[in-house]
């Protein structure tokens, strides 16, 4: 083990699984970044890999044949991408900024998700679909969105969305061997987070919740970037006797019900932290799972803490008063104490 | 056709205050006041400028991720785009939009956009409303190299055509899309040949010449307000900067950056090329009035106000 940015890990699951599989390639605009730089087969002139370099360095290693750049062409990507993966390549394709799927969300949402089911399981869609989410870097209301909750709406995607380094190596080894449509959401302000992480490739499951924290009286459910402002509060109110369970079910199609469930059948006082959305998110998704079969466990009603229901404002100021904070997380976790 | 020596002034002072505001901002952006992503557009404002110096109001633009250049050339207000920039509530979209959405109506600006193939089918929404309210206005979409592949863009000039509305496509072929070339990313090399493919007129222009931008612009302008239908033009220019602002940068060398800007540089072509025409310390004076207005703004942008959160509720369709 030794310790890896969330960047790096998802790079190496990456190179280990086109190491061992020949139909593994990689698809997307600059994800070799630098033809510019005239880079050739010849030269190597290594590339810059994706806007922020998290493919950097495969193309060296695996070529042209294997590591695609393409034209700004979102959906001739994902439909190339679906295409290749119904035939028998394994393909990442790498939407850059995961707010870019309303260019080309026909082909996962019509084709590639629906493939197996409709054409009587005769068919399968092994491909990974990576993007950036996340607000928090002032990239405006275009480049900051996490989308996660509409591909989880969609039946026959998987969606992943890790929070640590660990978790994204894992977790991303597992989506390349899936034979699913899998969407694998990367919070940019993640990417230089460190962890330790195996040298060696492994899998994690999908459908298993992680505990990021263990505790008794309030459970947070939490996904990527709030998985850490959970854990920051959860540790907080431990110096005051209040202990908290934070739980990060890391992939929500499929969700981890009965990991969810159990914690709630603990504590009995839920807080669901999501940047989603504040209509129709995950958080709602999963405060309907609770009340429907953890209703008896509870002790306080379900608080949600999500951003307002507005697109992602530029301006710092605002920007940081549109993510949920910290305190914001603290103010619910008492709020579900107190009753 | 001769342009009147005010015509030349304001062209160039246009120019120069892209070229200020766009050099100023480099400046900037290493002090960390500015977030975000800053992509720009220094050593195409010909291309703006040209174009731009044939709208008037009742026209509509739709930009790219590059848009401060569209926006100086269209108008909009210099002093509330540097604010917005800073993401102040002077801003001109009082700091919700930043860099890459700034937008202002008043002036036929429909917005710089994030999504690249975003303007074209939004400016050929404009030219409906301009056909359908008999305006006499146009719209007018600029697009990149990358753009120019995207599939948003071919559905709206296919549009366009069947429905002979009055837009032009410009296509600003700087070379690249972020870190890879147009001669490896776009299939037919010549981005005004395919257009032509859909149906109407293309022109291909060296776009480092106003004159020739200016030229080209005026007749697909013309054309489009007598009803007579889209057209495209395509612009052969350069950015003198990386893609955004702090990106490697590796697409091009020290030595090829320094050639464009010796000899591509469409504010040198056009003073060599009004030489005997505008005097040079009329142009002297503008250079010293776009740096003090640039100068000014940054201070103003700097010292004005955050907007209140209570603003993260406001103007949306929807509230609760
Ligand atoms: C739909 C979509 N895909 C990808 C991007 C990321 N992106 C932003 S600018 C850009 C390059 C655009 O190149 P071009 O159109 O040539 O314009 P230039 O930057 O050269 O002015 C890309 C790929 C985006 N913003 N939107």
């Amino acid at each position: 083990m030794s310790k890896k940015s969330y960047r790096n890990a998802i790079k190496e699951a990456i190179e280990f699984e086109m190491r061992r599989d020949p139909t593994v390639v990689v698809i997307g605009e600059d994800v070799r970044g630098g033809h510019g730089a005239k880079n050739t087969e010849e030269n190597k002139l290594e590339g810059f890999g994706g806007v922020l370099g998290v493919t950097k360095g495969l193309w060296t290693e695996f070529g042209s044949e294997r590591v695609i750049d393409t034209p700004i062409t979102e959906s001739a990507i994902i439909g190339m991408t679906a295409g290749a993966a119904a035939t028998g390549l394994r393909p990442i394709a790498d939407l850059m900024f995961m707010d870019f799927f309303g260019v080309c969300y026909d082909m996962l949402y019509n084709q590639a998700a629906k493939f197996r089911y409709m054409f009587g399981g005769k068919a399968k869609a092994p491909m990974v679909v990576r993007g950036m989410i996340g607000a928090g870097f002032s990239a405006a209301a275009q480049h900051s969105q996490s989308p996660y909750h509409i591909f989880t709406s969609t039946p026959g995607l998987k969606v992943v969305v890790p929070s640590s380094p660990y978790d994204a190596k894992g977790l991303l080894t597992q989506s390349i061997r899936d034979d699913d449509p899998v969407v694998f959401c990367e919070h940019k302000l993640l990417y230089d987070i460190t962890g330790e992480v195996p040298d060696e490739d492994y899998t994690i499951p999908f459908g298993v919740a992680n505990y990021t924290r263990q505790g008794t009286d309030v459970t947070i459910i939490a996904l990527s970037l709030m998985v850490h402002r959970a854990n920051e509060v959860a540790d907080k109110l431990a110096t005051e006797g209040i202990s908290v369970e934070v739980v990060d079910p890391r992939t929500i199609s499929p969700l981890d019900e009965e990991g969810i469930l159990e914690s709630v059948a603990s504590t009995g006082r839920v807080v669901i932290v999501d940047e989603s959305a504040a209509r129709c998110g995950f958080a709602h998704d999963v405060a309907a799972l609770i009340a429907q079969k953890g209703f008896y466990a509870l002790k306080a009603p379900i608080e949600l803490v999500t951003p307002p229901h507005t697109p992602v404002p530029f301006s710092n100021v605002l920007e940081q008063a549109w993510l949920p904070s910290a305190e914001r997380i603290e103010i619910a976790v008492r709020k579900v104490l107190e009753v | 056709m001769k342009l009147t020596e005010n015509q030349l002034l304001d062209a160039y002072k246009h120019m120069r205050d892209i070229r200020e505001f766009e050099e100023r901002l480099h400046v900037e952006n290493t002090t960390g006041d500015i977030s975000g992503f800053i992509h720009l557009y220094s050593g195409e404002e010909a291309v703006a400028v040209g174009v731009c110096e044939n709208l008037t109001n009742k026209d509509y633009i739709t930009s790219t991720h590059r848009g401060h250049g569209h926006c100086i050339a269209k108008g909009c207000d210099i002093h509330a785009m540097m604010a917005e920039i800073f993401g102040k509530d002077e801003g001109l979209c009082r700091g919700k939009g930043g860099s890459m959405h700034i937008a202002d109506l008043n002036k036929g600006m429909l917005g710089a956009n994030g999504i690249v193939g975003g303007g074209p089918p939004l400016a050929i929404g404009a030219a409906l409303t301009a056909k359908t309210l008999k305006t006499g206005g146009i719209g007018l979409s600029f697009t990149g190299d990358g753009g120019s592949n995207h599939g948003l863009t071919f559905e709206a000039m296919n549009m366009a055509v069947v429905l002979q509305l009055p837009v032009v496509f410009i296509f600003e072929n700087n070379g690249f899309g972020e870190g890879t070339g147009c001669d490896y990313a776009v299939g037919s090399k010549d981005i005004a040949g395919r257009a032509a493919g859909f149906g109407m007129p293309a022109e291909k222009v060296d776009g480092t010449d106003f004159f020739a931008v200016y030229e080209a612009a005026k007749k697909a302008i013309e054309r489009a307000r007598e009803g007579k239908g889209p057209s495209v033009i395509e612009a052969i220019t350069n950015r003198f900067y990386s893609h955004f602002e702090g990106d490697p940068g590796l697409v091009r060398s020290k030595e090829e950056i320094e050639y464009i800007r010796e000899h591509k540089d469409p504010l040198k072509i056009f003073r060599q090329k009004v030489k005997g025409q505008v005097s040079e310390e009329k142009l002297d004076q503008i250079d010293k009035e776009s740096q003090s207005l640039i100068d000014d703004a940054v201070k103003k942008a700097r010292a004005a106000k955050n907007p209140e959160v209570s603003q993260l509720y406001t103007d949306v369709y929807v509230s609760y």
